[in-house]
């Protein structure tokens, strides 16, 4: 029989080609058709923190230094005055091997892979990731696939994504590049079935598991040079899983009540799905098409149950704007001497204009850098923006226009970030998971579950469960 | 002009028509087909343009049609110089001065 390799048929047969592409049965985490136990499912990796460090350590990966932004700092006290105006680090994750965090989460994925004898990995991204998972397989020798959503319907490709095509390529990995369209999973699953490579998700278990190191250490080295673990951590925030990770590890090392602060670009109003919109937004991640949708409902990824569960640790959600971001990332470069994003500094713009509400004795943490490069620069996507016919301009950005202007910040004070609402957010998330797995009835376990997912109060998830109307103790 | 068996390539797919593409999308994606681009050794002669097999690095076999031979890469810094950021490096080294002025 000739296999059925329509949309529907892959994904009616998607369970199947996951369970033996992850070498995990999901089913044995499920408690009931809304809850499962996310403890044991992260902890089914059987690799202990220490374990990953020792993973990462061996494959050069992690302990990337803490720097102080010193100058940036300085300029924030001069905004705020008085005592305000917190001490700026930033996590110099583009020193890992493949140039950005995105290493942790694949040392640990190719690590597992080759103790189970897969002779290759797959990895759905048109981010860092692919370039992370071509870098620990080339390691490793195992054969390395990335997948990237990469041209709208003109065959005009993003410059960011066009560079890590040719990362990957460069780190030895076989890269499929497809249009704009969701259905790059459809291929990903035949991919993984016609090679029986194993899946390199970003939402597994292991890929959470490997940036647990990276809150740890930012917690270990500030304890050790400042007797005190950050008032803040800001993390860049799309998927999940660098924030989940991150606050997993902060909470390891003993630094439970330093907050943890989301920041995406705001990328209101353009849809990710759309063949006219994607080159239109100037970037590619950490943006609010993937922020937003991925806290309110993390289980929409690659895997049945995703491990990036942003809510359960997320203290505080803002956002940016484009030109904020390339305007701190033009500041990195020229104040401090570090060329490194743009997309990585998205987190950056944030902690700037967060500290001016800080003291000064106070410290916040950006806790990422990206390695740039022709076309991952904010001068290839500048000029890629401007020829695409959006607006470029020196003023407020609060006047920019997601997919028609970029202002950039005519002086640093008037980088504002937008508070969301993240109540609003942790409601929508409980409304997601009981419409999404279609409940009628929920038991106490259930109201437990929510409560964890969204950090709501009892009566809150009872009133929602209520506006569902849902049979509940 | 003809392109000889074990050039290294890249080839051009359509994986989806329109009709056999996900429900629910944007009006403007679902209109066409979901495209892929994939690079790997000419499995038998061709020309740019015309029906190829390739064989890729992971060994898989891959049919499609020949759009390049020896694809380079082109992307750089863009096609244009974006002058607004010049002001950002100078007026912040400027703000800095007058720090140190005031407190020394």
């Amino acid at each position: 029989m000739v296999k059925d390799d329509s949309y529907r048929a892959v994904m009616d047969r998607r369970n199947e080609i996951m369970k033996r592409a992850i070498g995990m049965d999901y089913s044995s985490f499920e408690i009931s058709p809304l809850s499962f136990d996310y403890e044991a499912l992260m902890s089914s990796t059987g690799y202990s923190l220490e374990d990953c460090i020792r993973i990462q350590s061996d494959a050069g990966v992690g302990k990337t230094p803490l720097l102080e932004l010193k100058n940036l700092t300085s300029v924030a006290r001069l905004i705020a005055g008085g005592r305000k105006g917190a001490r700026i680090f930033i996590k110099d994750e583009a020193s890992n091997p493949s140039g950005s965090f995105k290493d942790r989460r694949a040392a640990i994925s190719v690590h597992h892979a080759k103790k189970l004898g897969y002779s290759g990995v797959v990895a759905a991204t048109s981010g860092n990731y692919g370039a992370a998972a071509a870098s620990q397989a080339a390691m490793k020798n195992l054969k390395c696939i990335v997948l990237q959503e990469c041209f709208d319907s003109r065959g005009i490709g993003q410059p960011e994504i066009l560079e890590k095509q040719r990362k990957c390529e460069a780190l030895g990995a076989e890269v499929i590049q497809l249009s704009v369209g969701p259905e790059l999973f459809h291929t990903f699953l035949l991919t993984l079935e016609e090679t029986g490579y194993f899946n390199a998700s970003l939402y597994s278990s292991f890929g959470i598991a490997g940036i647990e190191t990276l809150g740890y250490e930012i917690a270990e080295e500030t304890r050790r040079r400042f007797g005190r673990y950050p008032e803040a951590v800001v993390v860049t925030h799309a998927g999940g899983g660098n924030l989940t990770g991150t606050a997993r590890g902060l909470i390891k090392a003993g630094a439970a009540e330093t907050k943890v602060i989301g920041a995406s670009v705001d990328l209101t109003g353009l849809h990710m799905a759309s063949d006219t919109d994607f080159n239109r937004k100037s970037f590619t991640t950490g943006h609010t098409g993937f922020g937003v949708p991925f806290a309110t409902y993390p289980d929409r990824s690659d895997v049945p149950r995703s491990a990036a569960r942003p809510l359960r640790y997320m203290d505080r959600y803002v956002t940016v704007r484009q030109g904020e971001v390339f305007y701190m990332t033009e500041a990195l470069a020229q104040l401090e001497g570090l060329e490194r994003g743009p997309a990585g500094n998205t987190s950056l713009a944030a902690a700037f204009a967060l500290s001016l509400e800080m003291d000064k004795d106070e410290i916040i943490v950006v806790q990422e850098t990206e390695y740039t490069g022709a076309g991952k620069h904010h001068l290839s996507q500048l000029s890629f923006a401007r020829r695409n016919g959006i607006e470029i301009s020196v003023g407020d950005p609060r006047t920019e226009v997601p997919g028609r202007s970029i202002v950039l910040p005519s002086s640093p004070g008037l980088i504002r970030p937008v508070e969301m609402d993240i109540m609003k957010l942790r409601k929508s998330l409980a409304g997601n998971l009981l419409s999404m797995r279609d409940i009628r009835t929920a038991g106490h376990e259930d109201i437990r579950f929510l409560m964890e997912e969204t950090r709501l109060g009892r009566n809150e998830v009872i009133g929602i469960l209520d506006g569902f109307g849902i049979i509940h103790p | 002009m003809k392109v000889q068996k074990g050039t290294w390539v890249r080839i051009h797919r359509i994986v989806l028509s329109p009709e056999e593409r996900a429900e629910n999308l944007p009006e403007d994606t679902a209109r066409v087909p979901l495209e892929s681009w994939t690079k790997g050794f000419l499995v038998e002669g061709s020309e740019t343009g015309e029906a190829a097999s390739i064989l890729t690095l992971t060994g898989r076999s891959v049919s499609g049609t020949l759009v390049q031979v020896n694809p380079a890469y082109d992307h750089g810094f863009g096609e244009e110089y974006i002058p607004e950021l010049l002001y950002i490096g100078r007026d912040l080294r400027i703000l800095l001065g007058e720090e140190s002025h005031g407190e020394g």
